[in-house]
């Protein structure tokens, strides 16, 4: 099988299989944008076994969707495109703190009060797998309760 | 070590500073009735945005105690806080006016929180289930008064797990010592939560689960009993079931060591007998008398150095 390569754009490679989807939802990519899009799942790989490549043509991405997709997708490289060349390549790495995109799932938690000028904010106790602490009330997040609080259930 | 810091949980602290605390205490202790003037000039302000005896009382005496004075955020009902003002801007009104703040609040986190938005330093006298860590400095200092040593005891904590934060608190402290066993004693669903077990097997702690308090009972030289948090429990029908599931008496107490001693952060309400008040095991009183002058000294090294 072969996918067009594209122009100016991203490649997001070595996504755990299965994971492509979740990756477009964080983007908030829906298709209805007029983006092309390419998604390629559950092929072979060395390093991973088998993985998901996504190709987004004329959309980069900004830190907080990088530091988002660390956390669903710890695997993925990152490949900027610009006149069908690859001008950058990095591999995702998860924040030692995440700050502000994700919610402490503690309703006691004092970050999830309202009208009080704070962040939730959680230390990485664990990369793989992954496991936050919020640095306020100590309540643990493991990693289907990020998944889930990112994408929603799929 | 301690100068200026704050106060927000028994593990921020290490053995080194809280063995220091506690050389200050054993001064502190003859100053405990007739006082002395350190403090004079100073300022604490107590926000207790939950119910509070001890805790409340026995800061409020050891500024006193030691020549200072304290202003006192009234019942939430009559304050501020009752017209909309937000956590926030009810700290930063008590940092401008105070040298040192006493939080206790429902919400957890709150105290955090509290010393970010406050220079002066913060005091965390409970929040929510998470942690009382002067509560743990009083026990601690307990355990060593009694047994001349925290190192090498079993230490038994019985009762609520799960959302006491005297307990959670109390078994963060042990983690600062070469205790031999921990014994964690509790009716199946008021285990400790996932992120103490966590942290005790990071530690590297020697601890065991149990159901029952008479199987590991002759084993202990410590027996930290806790009331059942019934405010705490999301569903009332949680609490029916395992309110009462263990009570302390004299006649169960004949099996234990000699030298046990029972501690309980107070208040009780029937988890242990009064009939233990009169044996040489209970050293809850004594506990609850060393809340004034641990207090006094942690004031005096944070405000004093």
């Amino acid at each position: 099988m072969r996918v067009r390569k594209i122009r100016d754009g991203t490649v997001i490679d070595h996504i755990p299989a299965g994971r492509a989807l979740q990756v477009l939802r964080i983007l908030g990519i829906t298709g209805m944008e007029g983006f092309v899009v390419a998604i390629v799942m559950n092929v072979e790989s060395k390093k991973l076994g088998r993985k998901d490549i996504v190709k987004i043509e004329g959309r980069f991405l900004d830190l907080e969707e990088v530091n988002k997709i660390s956390l669903i997708a710890p695997t993925a490289t990152i490949n900027i495109i610009k006149g069908y060349r690859v001008v950058s390549k990095t591999r995702v790495s998860i924040p030692d703190k995440i700050e502000g995109i994700l919610r402490c799932m503690n309703p006691n938690c004092i970050t999830n009060q309202p009208r009080e000028p704070i962040k939730p904010s959680f230390l990485v106790v664990s990369k793989s797998p992954i496991k936050l602490i919020c640095e306020y009330c100590n309540q643990l997040m493991v990693s289907e309760d990020v998944v889930k609080q990112l994408v929603g259930e799929l | 070590m301690f100068k200026g810091r704050d106060v927000l949980a028994i593990t921020d602290f290490k053995r080194e500073e809280l063995e220091e605390l506690f050389r200050v205490t054993d001064e502190m202790l003859k100053y405990a009735k007739r006082g002395l003037n350190l403090l004079e000039g100073y300022v604490m302000a107590t926000a207790f945005f939950e119910p509070s005896t001890r805790t409340r009382l026995s800061f409020q005496t050891a500024i006193l105690r030691l020549g200072g004075k304290y202003i006192d955020l009234a019942e939430v009902s009559r304050s501020s806080i009752a017209k909309g003002e937000n956590f926030a801007d009810t700290i930063r009104m008590l940092d401008s006016y105070a040298n040192i703040i006493v939080v206790r609040h429902r919400i957890e986190g709150a105290a955090k929180f509290a010393a970010q938005i406050a220079e002066a330093p913060v005091i965390n006298a409970g929040d929510g289930m998470r942690h009382h860590p002067t509560q743990a400095m009083i026990d601690l200092y307990t355990i060593r008064k009694f047994h001349g040593r925290i190192d090498g005891l079993n230490i038994g904590v019985l009762g609520d797990l799960k959302y006491g934060r005297a307990a959670t608190s109390f078994i963060y402290g042990v983690t600062l010592f070469s205790i031999r066993r921990l014994y964690l004693i509790s009716p199946e669903p008021l285990r400790i939560r996932p992120e103490v077990r966590d942290y005790l097997e990071l530690k590297k702690i020697n601890s065991v689960e149990e159901s029952l308090l008479e199987k590991v009972l002759p084993e202990l030289d410590v027996l930290y009993v806790t009331r059942i948090q019934k405010e705490r429990f999301p569903d009332p029908t949680e609490y029916e079931k395992v309110k009462g599931s263990y009570k302390i008496t004299k006649s169960l107490l004949e099996r234990a060591k000699e030298d046990l001693i029972v501690l309980h952060p107070l208040p009780r309400v029937d988890e242990i007998s009064l009939d233990v008040d009169e044996t040489a095991h209970a050293k809850y009183f004594d506990q609850a008398r060393y809340g004034v002058p641990v207090r006094m000294a942690l004031l005096k090294l944070i405000l004093l150095g």
